[in-house]
C-alpha cells in the first residue's frame, strides 16, 4: 500500500489529522512529479452516522467512511481541479493523471495570482470532542428514544434527526502551506405533531454530543406542538413579529451568500456598500471561525479564518474574500475559501449575531397585536440585489395581543426584504442559540421586529 | 465484483439480517465553468465506494464505506448489521417489504457520442465560443456557461439472489447572461436555469445549440432591466414548458411521494396534503390533467433499468384526468396502501440509502393545440418563461414562483415585457383551472439536477415531461 495512510481503526483518518496531511503532502508530491508548477490538496476523511425517526420510531439509520481528495494542478497560468474519493495509490496515481490532462488543455487565467502564501493557522481549541466522535449507533438511539418519550408524555407524535459527524481536515501546498485539524459535530433537531394539526420544533447544535440535552429538545418541540393546536386563519399583510433563533437563522445565512461574499460585490450582484447603513443600530453580525458556530481554523485553501464585522452596528463593514477575489481586490485572502473550483465565490459559515438584552419572554411582551414566528421554511431570494425573499412559515406561528399569545394561527407566506426586516429591528434577545445553516452554523438571538410582510395564507385542505 | 457483493450479503445474514442488499457504485464527473469569456474551472472527479442496507429485528441498518475489499465488506455488513439492532429499540411496526421479481441484467443509457470520450479542449471550445457571444452584446455586466456529465456504474445485489449492473450517463449545460443597473439585477438563462440536463451523449449538448442563442439570451438579459415591474392582480397565466416542469416538479412530484405522506421526511422537507385516504376520490385537477412517473422515457434524468432496490423501470399513473390516483412509491410503502413498489427508490451515491424520488413526472400532452395556439387562443393574459425562483409550504400547498420572463398577452399576440414576474397560489386551486394544455409538438423532456431530500442531504436527479398550459385566475406580482 502506498503510503497513503488510510489508517485503520473505527476512527480512520477521521481522528487523525497528521495522517491526512500526509496523504495531502503525498498528492502534491505526485502532481509536482506530473509537471505542476504549484500544487495544492485539501484532505477531508472521517466518517458520518445519522439516526432518523418519524412517527415516533427509528426508521433510517445510517454510517459511512467517506474521504475526499481535491487537487488544484498549477501548470504556468493554467488551472486545473481534480477530486477522487478513493485514498489509495491506483486512486491517487488517476486523481493526478486526471488534473495533468485537464491543465493540459485549459486556457491561461490571465488574473491567476497564484495560490495562497503559507500562513500558519494556530489550532483552535474546541473544534473536536472524542465523545462525538465515538458516539454509537447506541448512543444515537438513546437521544431517538428520549426525544420520543417527551412527545409520548405529551400527546404528540415526533420526527426528528440525531447526526454525529467526525473528520480529519488537511491541506498542503506547493506554497507552504501545512494546515491539518480534527473536528466534529453533533445535532439532533426533531419536528412534533399533535392529533389537532399543531406542529413544533427544536434543535442543539454542538461540537461535543454529550451537550446535546434530547430530553429538553424533546419537552421543546412538544410543547410548542401542543401550544400551536387548532391553528386558524389570519389575514395576510404587515405585522409587528417576533422571530425565534431557528428563523433569525434564516436571515443571516442569506444575507451571507447575496451579500457578504466579495465575489458577490466584485459581480455587483450584491446589497454591500462600504459604511452602507442596511440594518438597525441594534444589529452587529461577526464572522469567527476560531470561536463561532462549529470552530475551524483554516479554509479549504489552509489558510487562517479571520474574524469579520460583517455588521456594525447596522452599517456594512468587512467582506468575506478567498485568494482569488482578495487577489483581484489586492489583498490577502481572509480565509473564507470553499473547495475549487468555486463559482460560487467565499461565504462566511460561522456568523454570529451579537446579544441584546431583553428576554425571550419580554420580546413578546413587547408586541401590541403582532406574530410570534418559530421558523422559516422553503426560502428562496425573489430579488438578489434588495435580498426579497419569499418562504413560509413552520412549525408553531402565533398571534400576540397585549403582549401575550392568544392561539396558533396557520402558516403564512412571506415576501420581505431581509435588509428590511434587520432595519426594523426594535430589540435583540439575551439569549442566543448554534443553529444550522447553509454551510456552517450560526449564533443568532431572537429578534423582536417592527414590521415584517406576510402576503399569502395557507389553505387549510 | 460479485466476491464483495457476496461476501457483505452473506456476513450480514450470518449475524441476523432477515434482508440484505448491496450497491457498489463508482461514479465519473467533470464539468466546465466559464465566467465573463475566460475559463474560470474545469474539474474531474471520480467517487467509488459500497453500501449495505439490512434488515434485522424488523429494523432499518445501513453503513458505507470507500474501501474496497472483502475485509471492509465483512466490517461495513457488521456495522450495518449494529446499526439495525439499535433501531430496533425504537420501532413500533416493524418493516414489511412488499415482493418483486428477482432482478437480473443490465441497462446503459444510450449515448451516440460518449461524452467522457470528446477531446477536453473541444468541450471547452464549445462553451467558451458561446460565453464570449454573450459578453460580445452591449449592456452585459457578466456572463456564466456550464458544462457538466456524470457516469455511474452501479452493480445492485440482494438476499434473494437479485443481481443487476447498470451504467447512467447525465450531462448538461447551459448559458446565463447578466444585466445591473443600480438595484436591480436580471438574468437571463438558456435554455434553462442552471442548464438543460438529460441522460444522453454529447449529441444532446450539440443539439442545444448554445452558440446560435447567445446573444438573444444575452441581449433578453438587457431588455428585461428596462422593462417595467409586473403590477399585482389577478390574471389568466400560460406557463411555457421551461416554468410549467418546476410547477410540475413542487407541486404534483413532491406531494405525491408515498413517504411524505406517510411522514418519513416530516422533520425535513415536511409532508404532503395528498394523504392516502384521498386515493381515487380527490380532484386534483382539471380534466385535462394526466400526470405519470415513467422511468422508461427515452433521455429522461429518471431513466433506469431498476431503482436502487431492485424493482423495474415502471409507469405509474399519479393524476388521471384530473383525479389523483397514484404514489411514487417503495417496497416498503406500498404494502401501507395496498399496493406494490412503484419502483422509485434512488440513492445519491454509494454512502446513502435510497429514498423514495421522482423518476420522470410527466405532465401528458392533448391533442388540439399547439403551444403557440393557446397564445393566439388568449385575449388577455401574461406568459411566464424560465423558473428563477421558487418556495412552497411544508405540505406542497401554497406555492411562490418567479420567472425570467414574463410577458404580456394581448388579443392572442405577445407583446409588453415585464421583470421581476411572480405568481402564487393553492396547488389544487391552479391545477383545477388548467384549461388548455399543448400538444405533443411542444412536449419535451426537462430536468431538474439539484432536488434536494432526506437527512444526510441528497440530490436527485430527476425528468419532466411537459409541453405548456394555460390558467385561470391566477394571482401574480406579489413584488413589484
Amino acid at each position: 500500500m502506498s503510503a497513503l495512510h488510510d489508517a485503520t481503526g473505527e476512527r480512520g483518518m477521521g481522528g487523525d489529522p497528521e495522517s491526512a496531511l500526509r496523504l495531502a503532502e503525498d498528492v502534491i508530491e505526485k502532481a509536482q512529479a506530473a509537471g505542476a508548477g504549484e500544487a495544492e490538496a485539501l484532505v477531508v476523511a472521517g466518517t458520518s452516522a445519522l439516526t432518523r425517526f418519524a412517527n415516533s420510531q427509528i426508521h433510517q439509520n445510517v454510517a459511512s467512511t467517506e474521504v475526499f481528495v481535491n487537487l488544484r494542478f498549477v501548470v504556468g497560468r493554467r488551472v486545473a481541479v481534480a477530486s477522487s474519493g478513493r485514498a489509495d495509490a491506483d486512486g491517487i496515481r488517476a486523481l493526478v493523471d486526471r488534473a495533468a490532462t485537464i491543465a493540459a488543455n485549459v486556457e491561461e487565467l490571465e488574473d491567476w495570482a497564484g495560490l495562497p502564501d503559507a500562513d500558519a493557522a494556530s489550532p483552535v481549541p474546541g473544534a473536536w470532542s472524542d465523545a462525538t466522535a465515538d458516539a454509537s449507533p447506541e448512543l444515537r438511539a438513546e437521544g431517538a428514544r428520549a426525544v420520543i418519550a417527551a412527545a409520548d408524555a405529551a400527546g404528540v407524535t415526533a420526527f426528528g434527526s440525531y447526526s454525529t459527524d467526525a473528520e480529519s481536515v488537511a491541506v498542503a501546498s506547493s506554497k507552504g502551506i501545512r494546515a491539518a485539524e480534527r473536528r466534529t459535530s453533533a445535532q439532533l433537531l426533531t419536528v412534533t405533531m399533535g392529533p389537532d394539526n399543531g406542529t413544533g420544533y427544536a434543535e442543539q447544535v454542538a461540537v461535543d454530543a454529550s451537550a446535546i440535552d434530547a430530553d429538553a429538545i424533546g419537552r421543546e418541540a412538544a410543547e410548542r406542538a401542543r401550544a400551536s393546536a387548532n391553528p386558524t386563519d389570519i389575514e395576510p399583510g404587515d405585522y409587528p413579529v417576533v422571530l425565534h433563533s431557528y428563523a433569525v437563522v434564516d436571515l443571516v445565512d442569506m444575507l451571507g451568500y447575496l451579500g457578504f461574499s466579495a465575489l458577490a460585490v466584485q459581480e455587483d450582484r450584491s446589497f454591500w456598500e462600504a459604511g452602507r447603513q442596511v440594518a438597525s443600530p441594534l444589529i452587529t453580525l461577526v464572522d469567527d471561525g476560531r470561536e463561532s458556530g462549529l470552530p475551524a481554523a483554516f479554509d479549504a485553501e489552509g489558510v487562517p479564518k479571520q474574524r469579520l464585522r460583517l455588521l456594525d452596528r447596522g452599517a456594512c463593514a468587512d467582506l468575506a474574500y478567498d485568494s482569488q477575489t482578495a487577489a483581484r481586490a489586492g489583498r490577502r485572502s481572509t480565509g473564507h475559501g470553499l473547495p475549487a473550483p468555486n463559482t460560487f465565490g467565499p461565504f462566511p459559515i460561522n456568523m454570529s449575531m451579537a446579544a441584546g438584552d431583553t428576554s425571550f419572554d419580554d420580546l413578546v411582551a413587547g408586541l401590541d397585536r403582532g406574530l410570534l414566528v418559530t421558523r422559516f421554511h422553503y426560502t428562496n431570494p425573489v430579488h438578489q440585489k434588495r435580498a426579497i425573499i419569499t418562504g413560509m412559515t413552520r412549525d408553531g406561528t402565533f398571534l400576540v395581543e397585549g403582549g401575550e399569545i392568544v392561539r396558533p394561527v396557520r402558516n403564512l407566506r412571506f415576501t420581505m426584504s431581509y435588509l428590511d426586516a434587520l432595519a426594523n429591528v426594535q430589540a435583540v434577545g439575551a439569549d442566543r442559540r448554534c443553529v444550522r445553516g447553509f454551510l456552517g452554523a450560526s449564533v443568532v438571538p431572537s429578534l423582536r421586529l417592527s414590521s415584517f410582510s406576510f402576503t399569502g395564507a395557507t389553505a387549510a385542505g | 465484483m460479485r466476491d464483495l457483493t457476496s461476501r457483505a450479503l452473506d456476513t450480514a445474514t450470518a449475524l441476523g439480517a432477515t434482508y440484505a442488499d448491496v450497491r457498489v457504485v463508482r461514479r465519473l464527473e467533470e464539468s466546465i465553468n466559464v465566467k465573463s469569456g475566460r475559463v474560470e474551472g474545469v474539474a474531474g472527479g471520480e467517487s467509488e465506494g459500497f453500501g449495505v442496507r439490512v434488515v434485522v429485528d424488523g429494523a432499518w441498518g445501513f453503513a458505507a464505506s470507500h474501501r474496497l475489499s472483502t475485509a471492509e465488506a465483512d466490517r461495513i455488513a457488521a456495522e450495518a448489521v449494529r446499526i439495525a439492532k439499535a433501531s430496533a429499540t425504537a420501532i413500533r411496526e416493524p418493516v414489511v417489504l412488499a415482493d418483486r421479481p428477482a432482478a437480473y441484467g443490465r441497462f446503459e443509457t444510450e449515448v451516440a457520442e460518449d461524452p467522457f470520450a470528446v477531446p477536453m479542449d473541444q468541450k471547452i471550445g464549445d462553451l467558451l465560443a458561446a460565453d464570449r457571444a454573450m459578453n460580445a452584446v452591449a449592456g452585459i455586466a457578466w456572463t456564466e456557461s456550464l458544462y457538466a456529465a456524470q457516469r455511474e456504474w452501479k452493480t445492485f445485489a440482494a438476499t434473494d439472489g437479485s443481481y443487476t449492473e447498470q451504467v447512467i450517463t447525465h450531462l448538461g449545460a447551459g448559458l446565463e447572461a447578466n444585466a445591473v443597473d443600480g438595484d436591480e439585477h436580471q438574468r437571463r438563462s438558456y435554455p434553462d436555469n442552471g442548464g438543460s440536463w438529460a441522460s444522453a451523449g454529447y449529441e444532446f449538448v450539440r443539439g442545444l445549440d448554445l452558440l446560435g442563442n447567445a446573444e438573444r439570451t444575452a441581449s433578453e438579459a438587457v431588455e428585461l432591466l428596462s422593462a417595467p415591474p409586473l403590477p399585482a392582480g389577478t390574471r389568466t397565466i400560460i406557463l411555457h414548458p421551461s416554468q410549467l416542469y418546476m410547477q410540475v416538479h413542487e407541486s404534483c412530484g413532491h406531494p405525491t411521494e408515498l413517504d411524505r405522506a406517510l411522514g418519513s421526511e416530516a422533520s425535513y422537507a415536511g409532508t404532503s396534503f395528498l394523504t392516502p385516504d384521498m386515493l381515487g376520490s380527490f380532484r386534483y385537477g382539471s380534466d385535462l390533467c394526466d400526470i405519470v412517473a415513467d422511468a422508461t422515457v427515452p433521455g429522461g434524468l429518471g431513466t433506469f433499468g431498476w431503482d436502487d432496490e431492485g424493482v423495474a423501470a415502471q409507469q405509474v399513473p399519479l393524476i388521471k384526468e384530473g383525479m389523483f390516483v397514484g404514489y411514487l412509491s417503495s417496497r416498503e410503502t406500498a404494502p401501507r396502501i395496498g399496493r406494490t413498489s412503484g419502483g422509485a427508490m434512488r440513492a445519491d451515491g454509494w454512502n446513502r440509502i435510497p429514498l423514495i424520488r421522482m423518476t420522470n413526472v410527466n405532465l401528458l400532452p392533448k391533442p388540439g393545440m399547439t403551444f403557440d395556439q393557446i397564445v393566439a387562443d388568449t385575449d388577455d393574459g401574461l406568459l411566464f418563461e424560465t423558473n428563477r425562483s421558487w418556495s412552497i409550504d411544508d405540505r406542497r400547498l401554497n406555492f411562490q414562483f418567479s420567472t425570467e420572463m414574463c410577458r404580456e398577452i394581448k388579443g392572442g399576440k405577445p407583446g409588453k415585457l415585464f421583470r421581476n414576474g411572480t405568481y402564487t397560489g393553492i396547488t389544487y386551486e391552479l391545477w383545477r383551472s388548467m384549461d388548455a394544455i399543448g400538444d405533443a409538438s411542444s412536449w419535451q423532456m426537462w430536468s431538474t439536477p439539484n432536488c434536494g431530500k432526506g437527512e444526510p442531504g441528497q440530490a436527485g436527479h430527476v425528468g419532466h415531461g411537459v409541453s405548456g398550459a394555460r390558467f385561470r385566475n391566477v394571482r401574480v406580482g406579489v413584488v413589484a
